[in-house]
């Protein structure tokens, strides 16, 4: 009974901080970037901006939530729904330190990852498709190419891993890197995993299904009010979670010297939003051939080919 | 190749972290504003203290969005305005009134606080307008003037005219 408690108050805890953490996001988003481009950025409500986010969720609660006639209303509605729902049941395989995880020894935490970004891709789809109106059909329909064809080798890309540590179990993988992290052998899987990482989270250089400038707001351009802000957080909450994936992956979890796990898993995780950051603020956005063509004529065969090597190094017995 | 300039790309995005921003935070700093600025428009006065205009409808002519409405006093022998209104409302702060002007009365100047709850507030009377100075021109008075020479009369001769200015002089 206790232990029943336990992990429900953990996993409270960990819906409760990723949330936290993704408003607080478009907060820092919107500093960093200013900085990076020679502005401040909000910094009037509160202390140098911070309670800026309390600003937007009331704004954001008090606005019209509107379904256009138009529209599906039953899928309109379910569509954001499953984007937050598929992302946030995605933290459920992330080891954050030794102790803390809610099922991190899962022994398909890898696919079960996977799976749920695959799932998300339909509530994009379902909402450009549910709104009737054609930029949002046209949002809907480039975010099912662009996920797909980069599904493809983010799948590959991450079985290097698996091959090297001999389990789908995220715990597993990260207790493989004690001594080294992936990063080391795992380098031409890390950069394949990382870009498809940034299309699955639709982000930018990767945005293309919103593509604010052609598309109006692509898939979410009918939403509005909080309906709108699960789109939002669902996004920023994909940037943590492929940001941690990543960290799991690639950069040994919550391994590191001196400082205690938790700690050394924030500042990693923090080094990648800041990175998901600073490619929005330096980076244009790859015409739609190009995005296809960098997906399938140059990642897919350099995942490939990292996988063939990393078999043939393993069957050679040295990797 | 695209892979090296994405990296610079990002490398120097990133570097601007350490720039200065260019924000002037606004209310509580204020930003420099030229001598030249084109701002809130005033009537100025002469260097004894009368008003410049002379009520000769040239700024009127010339606003582009017609906010200035003026009129000359019936007074005898006066050329003073007897009501002189902008409407700051339509005023695009062109200058060309300013151009305009013989007198140098109206004159534009670098301030543009003058935002109001309500848009009547903006149309200003003549006694908004006035000024107790001379604004940016000091020591011009259009009846001193040295004007031209005519008859009997040399420049710089005829009551209360000032001297002709040597135009090639360099001293102030």
């Amino acid at each position: 009974m206790i232990g029943v408690l336990i992990e429900l108050v953990e996993a409270t805890g960990i819906l409760l901080g990723v949330t936290l953490l993704a408003a607080g996001l478009t907060f820092a988003e919107r500093r960093l970037l200013g900085f990076w481009q020679d502005r401040l950025g909000p910094n009037r409500v509160g202390w140098q901006g911070t309670l800026q986010i309390v600003a937007d969720m009331i704004k954001i609660f008090f606005k019209q939530d509107w379904t256009p006639p138009f529209a599906d209303p039953v899928i309109f509605v379910a569509a954001p729904i499953i984007v937050l729902t598929t992302v946030v049941l995605g933290f459920a395989v992330v080891p954050i330190t030794p102790l803390v995880g809610i099922i991190p020894d899962m022994n398909i935490g890898l696919l079960f990852f996977l799976g749920m970004t695959s799932l998300s891709v339909y509530g994009v789809i379902l909402a450009g498709w549910s709104s009737n109106s054609k930029f949002a059909l046209l949002g809907g329909m480039r975010a099912a190419a662009q996920m797909v064809s980069y599904e493809v080798f983010m799948g590959l890309a991450v079985i290097g891993v698996v091959m090297l540590t001999g389990s789908f179990s995220l715990s597993k993988i990260v207790d493989a890197q004690t001594n080294m992290w992936f990063i080391v052998p795992q380098f031409f899987g890390f950069l394949p995993f990382l870009i498809a990482g940034i299309a699955e989270a639709h982000r930018l250089p990767f945005d293309l299904p919103e593509g604010e400038n052609e598309l109006g707001a692509g898939f979410h351009t009918e939403y509005s009010s909080m309906k709108f802000g699960m789109f939002f957080v669902g996004e920023y909450a994909s940037i943590v979670l492929i940001s941690s994936i990543t960290v799991v992956l690639y950069f040994g979890g919550w391994h590191g010297p001196f400082l205690p796990p938790a700690l050394w898993f924030a500042l990693k995780i923090g080094f990648f939003i800041g990175f998901f950051i600073l490619l929005r603020a330096a980076l244009p956005r790859p015409r739609y051939d190009q995005l296809m063509s960098y997906g399938w004529k140059l990642m897919l065969p350099l995942s490939i080919a990292n996988l063939a090597i990393t078999g043939a190094l393993m069957l050679s017995g040295i990797g | 190749m695209f892979i090296t300039s994405a990296i610079r790309t990002l490398w120097l995005t990133f570097l601007h972290l350490f720039h200065k921003t260019e924000t002037v935070q606004y209310p509580e700093q204020k930003p420099y504003l030229a001598p030249r600025y084109r701002g809130r428009i005033v009537l100025t006065r002469d260097p004894d203290g009368e008003e410049r205009c002379v009520s000769c409808y040239l700024c009127a002519a010339v606003c582009p969005v017609d906010c200035i409405s003026l009129q000359k006093t019936s007074e005898p022998d006066k050329w003073t305005p007897e009501h002189f209104r902008i409407n700051f409302s339509r005023c695009i702060f062109c200058g060309f009134c300013e151009e305009a002007c013989p007198t140098s009365a109206i004159q534009l100047i670098p301030d543009f606080e003058m935002s109001e709850f309500v848009r009547q507030n903006l149309v200003y009377e003549k006694e908004n307008l006035l000024i107790a100075g001379t604004g940016k021109v000091p020591d011009y008075n259009f009846y001193r003037v040295a004007g031209v020479t005519a008859f009997d009369k040399e420049k710089g001769m005829a009551l209360n005219e000032a001297a002709p200015v040597d135009p090639r002089g360099l001293m102030p």
